[in-house]
């Protein structure tokens, strides 16, 4: 893939917006977390992004690598049933199937994900400094 | 005839090798959530010794080679303290460290360079 990953703000910005991305899902998994389905197939399955580097053209020699999300997968798992007879949406046994999403993994997805922007915006931050401290170099 | 390039010595080249490594680093810690990315780091003194005005090998042919081959690229795989499953071998507190340290000896070079400027400048100007 010819990318167009030359300088440092390339990295940065492509790692930032895959974290973002991933924040994202975290954000849909979340806000369906308490949804309820009649039909297990139909039943919310959490989003999970797949992350994959890119290399710069001359990665070998130069080392600069950033990060892409490759695809979005939904996780291998079954969504729970629950015996709630009074719910509008139960079936003819009186059950009604859960998002398959788990809180508290996507609360661990929310914090690492935000953790690692932060760290990007303080790499933008500083070379930032050091750029501007070159350019005035002699003065 | 010496060259403001000579004067200026050592510190353009450590000052372009810390900015490479700066790079380097900050791809680091850019994929420390990517599965499977191995982090990588610049010899910085190996590759420096290669900027030092040491003496040229002799030869007594034409043919013969000046340059011993390298068994490695510039740059190289850093050596995790403990993996991650998922084959990352990014540990934040290491990365963040040596871009911490990477960027005060940048800023060092800055300086040396900054006070042979101004070194240069007062003796054209003559004050």
């Amino acid at each position: 893939m010819a990318s167009s990953l030359s300088n440092i703000f390339d990295v940065s910005a492509r790692a930032m917006s895959a974290q973002m991305m991933r924040l994202n899902t975290v954000a849909s998994n979340l806000a369906n977390a308490r949804s309820t389905y009649t039909n297990k197939e139909d039943a919310y399955r959490a989003i999970k992004p797949v992350f994959t580097t890119v290399y710069a053209d001359h990665a070998a020699k130069t080392g600069i690598a950033s990060v892409d999300v490759e695809s979005f997968v939904r996780v291998d798992r079954e969504p729970t049933a629950e015996y709630r007879p009074d719910d509008p949406k139960a079936d003819a046994d009186g059950y009604v199937y859960a998002a398959a999403v788990d809180t508290d993994e996507e609360m661990v997805e929310m914090l690492d994900a935000s953790r690692n922007y932060q760290n990007n915006i303080e790499v933008i931050t500083t070379l930032k400094a050091l750029m501007m401290r070159t350019i005035n170099l002699g003065k | 005839m010496l060259k403001i390039a000579d004067h200026l010595g050592i510190h353009q080249h450590a000052l372009q090798l810390r900015a490479q490594r700066n790079e380097i680093l900050a791809s680091n810690i850019a994929n420390a959530s990517t599965p499977n990315f191995k982090a990588r780091d610049l010899d910085f003194l190996s590759e420096l010794e290669k900027h030092q005005p040491g003496e040229a090998m002799l030869s007594s042919n034409q043919q013969h080679m000046n340059s011993l081959p390298t068994t490695s690229g510039p740059v190289q795989y850093r050596l995790p303290t403990a993996e991650s499953l998922d084959g990352n071998t990014v540990e934040l507190h290491v990365e963040q460290m040596q871009f911490a340290e990477n960027v005060m000896k940048y800023q060092a070079s800055l300086n040396f360079l900054n006070n042979k400027i101004t070194g240069l400048m007062s003796a054209i100007k003559g004050e």
